[in-house]
């Protein structure tokens, strides 16, 4: 049962997440761009339930906002070094050991480059957007998910029930379909939740350094690093974007973490 | 004609040969034992017939089987052969079941491989053949997951995938190894009987003297990567030719005289 309590808890932060962003795209208290001198660093209150920020502008309608942007890019991110990571990872493995070798100093070195600086030659070739950004964390996030992946894929293929597989006439797309693909997903899971995390941040890093969303675009990432500038005269601002960052982060881990419990058949009640 | 006839076998690491010149043949519904210590070359010889010769091994000499020639043969082409008229059966049974299949499906895989059965056919199929290899409530084991299963259950799920699609060899190696003193004497009996039933030949391999004994007629006795004895069982047990046959012999001879003579101390 607590596998479930897991993913439930994990379920809810997402979907209040996502709810209050498709909320945003209807309706928001204020306009999140309006500024007003006059409410500079308001207190929550009834008019501004999280309180303005040094321009007077209403919190939580720039929560709201923000989270597009901070949503689509970690979660496109994501998607995008799985699945890069994953294809790259196990035709890694697959391959000769010449191939094999020649992909893996390629992830080192893409691992060794700082993934800011690949982001910056990014931006300067195709102009600094939340697209590019996406692309760039995505990348970046692929080498060490293929790096981990293929290692896994590996241990897999080295295996007896592998070994057993081809005696009993299966083809490679079958070992793969059958054997690799189920038995590496937790670890897959694991690493898309916590890849999240740090495509969250990443943006908010490239947003910050003017390489990701634009001004006056709102972005969770934007919000934390424009009050970095205030946190001696109002460190409240700043709590804000940092708790939604740190709740979407616990829930998408927390989802990960369910759904590798109840992939498991060895952690399920026995059968009998 | 041999089912398999095996001719200057030889599995190269680099400069380091491993099996050396192996030769032996195997007739229709034969029993052969391979017997040899580990590191004598006896499980790499079972690969590279199966040609599943693990990355950078070299391998030549020849492989018949039924008069075709299996070392030249491509992945594809293997992929093909292999299950459907050699079934092989592992050392280990938890190590060689998917942790995260039912059995059903895993007992089901061959036949879908070799499109001897729809996989809906395949899934009655299956569970036909847990109930044939002895397991109890086959509708039931059909959805169980290896983890659930006992040594010897498992074993017996090993023995229904290799004997799925009714192949005209079976390579059990070391099948009893991993299991408990207890059970392998099932074990044995179930691939014995089965064996027998199907007409299917036999080749056994195990470093284990009294168990070969029990399965086979004829005996290859392995040592350093190349056969040092080729004989019948009987031969074999009332004289050894070659001093590293007679060591194995010797001891196996003076284990279960320890064992008589310690069953006669307690009895007094």
């Amino acid at each position: 049962m607590k596998r479930n309590r897991t993913l439930t808890v994990g379920v809810i932060l997402i979907a209040f997440s996502l709810i209050s962003t498709l909320v945003g795209w209807i309706w928001t208290p204020y306009d999140p761009l309006d500024m007003n001198p006059d409410v500079s660093f308001a207190r929550p209150s009834f008019s501004h339930i999280l309180g303005t920020d040094v321009f007077g502008r209403d919190v939580l309608s720039n929560i709201m906002i923000g989270a597009r942007s901070t949503l689509i890019v970690a979660l496109v991110s994501v998607f995008i070094g799985i699945a890069l990571g994953a294809a790259i990872g196990i035709s890694a493995a697959l391959s000769p050991a010449k191939v094999r070798q020649l992909t893996i100093f390629g992830i080192d070195i893409i691992l060794a480059l700082p993934s800011v600086l690949f982001a910056i030659v990014l931006a300067a070739v195709y102009g600094a957007s939340t697209f590019t950004a996406t692309i760039a964390i995505g990348i970046a996030l692929s080498a060490a998910i293929a790096q981990v992946t293929r290692r896994e894929t590996t241990q897999v293929l080295r295996s007896d029930y592998v070994a057993a597989a081809k005696v009993s006439g299966s083809g490679t797309g079958q070992i793969i379909r059958l054997h690799v693909l189920p038995n590496i997903l937790p670890s897959l899971l694991v690493q898309a939740s916590g890849a999240v995390a740090i495509a969250i941040l990443a943006e908010s890093t490239l947003s910050y350094l003017g390489l990701g969303t634009t001004p006056p675009t709102p972005s969770w990432g934007r919000m934390l690093a424009e009050s970095q500038k205030y946190l001696l005269v109002d460190p409240i601002v700043a709590l804000w974007p940092g708790l939604v960052i740190v709740l979407t982060v616990l829930g998408f881990n927390l989802i990960g973490d369910g759904l590798r419990l109840s992939l498991d058949p060895t952690m399920k009640r026995d059968a009998k | 004609m041999s089912l398999l006839e095996v001719n200057n076998l030889t599995v190269s690491f680099g400069d380091h040969h491993v099996v050396r010149n192996v030769s032996f043949a195997v007739q229709p519904g034969e029993q052969l034992g391979i017997i040899g210590e580990s590191g004598s070359g006896k499980s790499l010889s079972m690969l590279a017939i199966m040609g599943l010769l693990p990355e950078g091994a070299t391998v030549s000499g020849s492989v018949l089987f039924d008069g075709q020639e299996l070392l030249q043969r491509t992945d594809a082409e293997m992929s093909k052969f292999r299950g459907k008229h050699i079934g092989m059966v592992f050392q280990d049974p938890l190590a060689s079941l998917n942790p995260l299949m039912t059995i059903g499906k895993q007992v089901a895989q061959p036949l879908i491989n070799h499109k001897i059965a729809s996989r809906k056919d395949a899934r009655l199929r299956a569970t036909e053949l847990c109930s044939l290899v002895g397991l109890p409530e086959p509708q039931r084991m059909v959805e169980s997951y290896p983890h659930q299963l006992s040594g010897g259950q498992r074993q017996r799920v090993g023995l229904a995938i290799a004997l799925a699609c009714s192949p005209s060899l079976l390579i059990a190696d070391e099948p009893t190894t991993a299991l408990d003193v207890t059970v392998q004497q099932e074990v044995l009996q179930a691939i014995r009987g089965l064996a027998a039933a199907q007409g299917t030949s036999l080749i056994f391999v195990s470093h284990d003297l009294p168990v070969v004994a029990s399965m086979v007629n004829r005996v290859l006795v392995l040592h350093d990567g190349t056969v040092v004895e080729n004989t019948s069982k009987d031969q074999l047990l009332r004289a050894p030719q070659h001093p590293h046959t007679q060591r194995i012999v010797a001891s196996a001879k003076q284990s279960s005289a320890l064992l008589r003579q310690a069953t006669q101390s307690s009895a007094q």
